[in-house]
């Protein structure tokens, strides 16, 4: 090797980098703020120490499935339902998973290994959405928008659980219903994908009746399906369209 | 170890799991057949989707508000503010009409 001083497996500094990544993660921070109080506070109100509650945000990483798990917490319920529920609610990441695969085929086995534990709905959806403006999602980028969701998530975990009585009324200022909020621009980043009407009108038909029939969390991960064997169904098209440049966010 | 490490546990074991194994089950795969591929891409909209539909559905007069404040806003001025305008006409509606 001509250049002793480029050590291999360092962090690959390609734009857009660590800092893109973090300025990526604030939007994220403000959505997530409130559940990270509220899952502590809920935590603590099911009998689960700050210590436990903030451990359980920290090596399960997901705002939905630990909401499930303290909800039957304390509950008469075998402790397999409990693990069998979470990992229903988190279901849907084995399609991120596989997405997601697609942009970082470049990482090394290491790095793959662990972005895919930070891999949540926001991380999805922000990785998406550099790989459509035609960048590459570099590994310091993902740690980048990552680690402060995380760290912030484990951090308010800790202090929901422990100053969770000093929370008011959480239905007045509307802390329940930000993440669909949240969630509707998301979806909506996604508008120029091909197909992007029919998979979200499939997905939402889907989801609500599995919803009212099957019931929560089923509908997330039958939804989903619905849309994407839609997606699959209609006849293949040539890619075309060029990606926007630059970025997105007016 | 108390019986709540262990649930936290084996619920961290099988979400890393679903994290990590979509990937490994497709990267055994050389090419993706195009059809594969069109799934893929419809993923985002598809699972993303199944987040607010139900909660709309379920909703009520000030949620329904405060979604549609937050669509109009998208088109203009993108994600970020869409949230914040959302948030707030949330607050406000279920204010007034709550």
């Amino acid at each position: 090797m001509a250049s002793p001083a480029a050590p291999s497996g360092a962090i690959s500094l390609s734009n857009p980098g660590l800092a893109a990544g973090m300025r990526t993660s604030l939007p994220v921070i403000v959505a997530v703020l409130p559940f990270g109080l509220l899952y502590g506070a809920l935590a603590a109100q099911q009998g689960l120490s700050p210590f436990d509650a903030a451990l359980m945000s920290a090596t399960i990483f997901g705002g939905a499935s630990q909401m499930v798990g303290i909800e039957l917490f304390g509950k008469q319920i075998s402790p397999w339902w409990i693990v069998l529920s979470i990992f229903a609610v988190n279901f849907r990441h084995v399609l991120y998973s596989a997405t997601l695969g697609r942009r970082i085929r470049h990482w090394p086995a290491g790095q793959k290994a662990l972005g895919f534990f930070f891999l949540t709905d926001a991380q999805f959806a922000e990785a998406e959405r550099l790989a459509e403006a035609g960048k590459p999602v570099g590994f310091a980028w993902y740690m980048g928008l990552s680690l402060p969701i995380y760290l912030t998530w484990v951090a308010e975990s800790y202090l929901g659980a422990a100053f969770g009585k000093l929370i008011g009324d959480t239905h007045a200022i509307g802390i329940d219903f930000l993440l669909p909020i949240y969630f509707l621009g998301l979806v909506m980043e996604f508008h120029k994908r091909p197909l992007w009407l029919p998979v979200v009108a499939a997905s939402a038909a889907a989801s609500i009746l599995a919803y009212w029939t099957v019931g929560s969390p089923w509908h997330v991960s039958l939804g989903a399906l619905a849309g994407v064997a839609l997606a699959a169904a209609m006849p293949p098209k040539p890619i075309t369209s060029e990606p926007p440049v630059g970025g997105d966010v007016p | 170890m108390s019986e709540t490490h262990w649930i936290i546990l084996g619920g961290a074991i099988l979400t890393y799991l679903t994290r990590a194994g979509g990937h490994l089950v497709l990267s055994r795969f050389d090419r993706l057949h195009p059809r594969v591929a069109a799934a893929l891409d419809a993923v985002p909209a598809a699972v993303l989707t199944t987040l607010v539909a139900p909660a709309a559905a379920s909703a009520g007069p000030p949620e329904l508000g405060a979604l549609a404040v937050a669509g109009l806003v998208f088109m203009r001025f993108g994600l970020l503010i869409s949230f914040l305008a959302g948030a707030v006409a949330l607050a406000l509606f279920r204010t007034v009409l709550g």
